[in-house]
């Protein structure tokens, strides 16, 4: 009886340090946010390019994040990317705010940065952000800047 | 001459033959003996008790060793990775490596390798003793089927210890990288933790490598528990079972992990 207590004991101090463990890995280690949940409220904006962002990238305004992307996925008819976008349901967005693509640091992943407006009406689901700016290619960039500055020059 | 070079193919051919044969007789088996055991599930559920003493043999008597190698497995880790980033001015970063290196990899694959050597090798010896001294064969008698009373609580023991194992050797490595990292080598600690949490994700690292452990505590156990079965009834078999179950669970581990990892969970 003595030994079967003892197995017992052990057992179960074990499994309770496993769940320490995760629970350990889920909050201390990862960032526990709230808007990758089902909560919220969906947007789309479309863009010309959209460069390397990923579903699952940040969209953030003014530093902050608020929400991810969810989908990207191209409009054969128009001819454009449109990215579905998740934002966290207590940050409500004038609805002439702009969407831009921008890149964390020099070789940092691209982010949807959100510029607000000054409407006073919100944004709903499902809403369509009208004013978008593209993701900046580094070679488009490059050969503007060559190719302007060579035909400038003479 | 020529006839002589054609009996040599012929017997390399016979070999080739013979081995393919046994490693597909042997995967099959295995197979079998995998579906036997799934079978069997419900009636060791009815006996917990036996379930507990295995979680407690390949568990709790695997801890130590777990967490020791994991605190150092982590301390270095931060070791490492600080003499390459701070060359960057990046070591504040060595927490984001330490936690996804510890978490997506070094965790789950670490700990199968240390459970196939501290709890495999002793199931699979347990076990083929009990074949050796016919305790198999006295169950049998007294139609109490050893699937169910031996194999399959063992089984069910190293499937849910081995998790548990994983998720407490990161943890240690965390720590251990926290320890080197922050109190040895003086990196900032609101930013090692900081990074660490902007670049973890829940689903994408922490949950693939539960379920890598999940996938490996099954391959490990599988694998100890059915070649300690079918070990030859002899010391020696039982040794060599013993190594097999080793490194066939090693190999396993592995090939799995990268198969995983490939094709299951990062693959995007």
């Amino acid at each position: 009886m003595q030994q079967i207590r003892a197995v017992e004991l052990g057992t179960g101090l074990f499994v309770f340090m496993g769940i320490l463990a995760l629970f350990f890995l889920t909050t201390r280690v990862t960032s526990f946010d709230s808007y990758s949940g089902e909560g919220g409220y969906e947007l789309t904006a479309r863009f010309d390019q959209v460069g390397t962002l990923k579903t699952r990238s940040p969209v953030s305004i003014s530093g902050v994040q608020i929400g991810r992307v969810t989908a990207i996925d191209f409009d054969v008819d128009r001819l454009e990317a449109v990215v579905t976008m998740r934002i966290a349901s207590r940050y409500r967005i004038p609805n002439d705010s702009d969407a831009s693509i921008l890149t964390s640091g020099i070789l940092g992943g691209q982010y949807i940065g959100l510029q607000p407006g000054g409407a006073e009406e919100v944004f709903q689901d499902g809403d369509e952000i009208a004013f978008t700016q593209s993701a900046v290619v580094l070679e488009q960039l490059i050969s503007k800047y060559l190719f302007g500055q060579s035909g400038g020059g003479e | 001459m020529s006839r002589e070079n054609s009996r040599g193919l012929r017997r390399i051919a016979l070999e080739i033959v013979h081995s393919l044969r046994s490693f597909f007789g042997t995967f099959g088996a295995g197979q079998i003996f995998f579906l036997r055991i799934l079978v069997n599930i419900p009636y060791a559920l009815a006996r917990p008790r036996l379930i507990i003493k295995q979680v407690y043999v390949t568990g709790v008597q695997s801890l130590v060793v777990i967490m020791l190698a994991g605190f150092f497995v982590g301390m270095v880790l931060a070791l490492q990775s600080f003499l390459t980033l701070s060359r960057f001015g990046a070591e504040d970063s060595i927490g984001m490596v330490a936690a996804l290196g510890l978490v997506r990899e070094l965790g789950p694959v670490v700990t199968a390798l240390l459970f196939a050597g501290r709890a495999g090798t002793a199931l699979s010896s347990e076990i083929g003793l009990m074949r050796a001294t016919d305790q198999l064969s006295g169950m049998e008698m007294m139609a109490v089927d050893p699937i169910k009373r031996v194999i399959v609580p063992r089984f069910l023991g190293g499937v849910i210890a081995m998790p548990i194992l994983a998720a407490i050797f990161s943890a240690m490595g965390i720590f251990g990288a926290w320890l080197e990292g922050v109190v040895i080598l003086g990196v900032d600690e609101g930013a090692f933790w900081s990074q660490m949490q902007a670049q973890v994700d829940l689903r994408d690292d922490v949950m693939s490598g539960v379920i890598k452990s999940v996938f490996f505590g099954i391959a490990a156990s599988l694998l100890a528990v059915f070649e300690g079965y079918n070990s030859a009834p002899t010391a020696e078999g039982v040794g060599r079972a013993t190594t097999r179950a080793v490194v066939h669970t090693s190999l396993t581990v592995l090939i799995l992990n990268f198969m995983l990892t490939a094709w299951l969970l990062g693959g995007k």
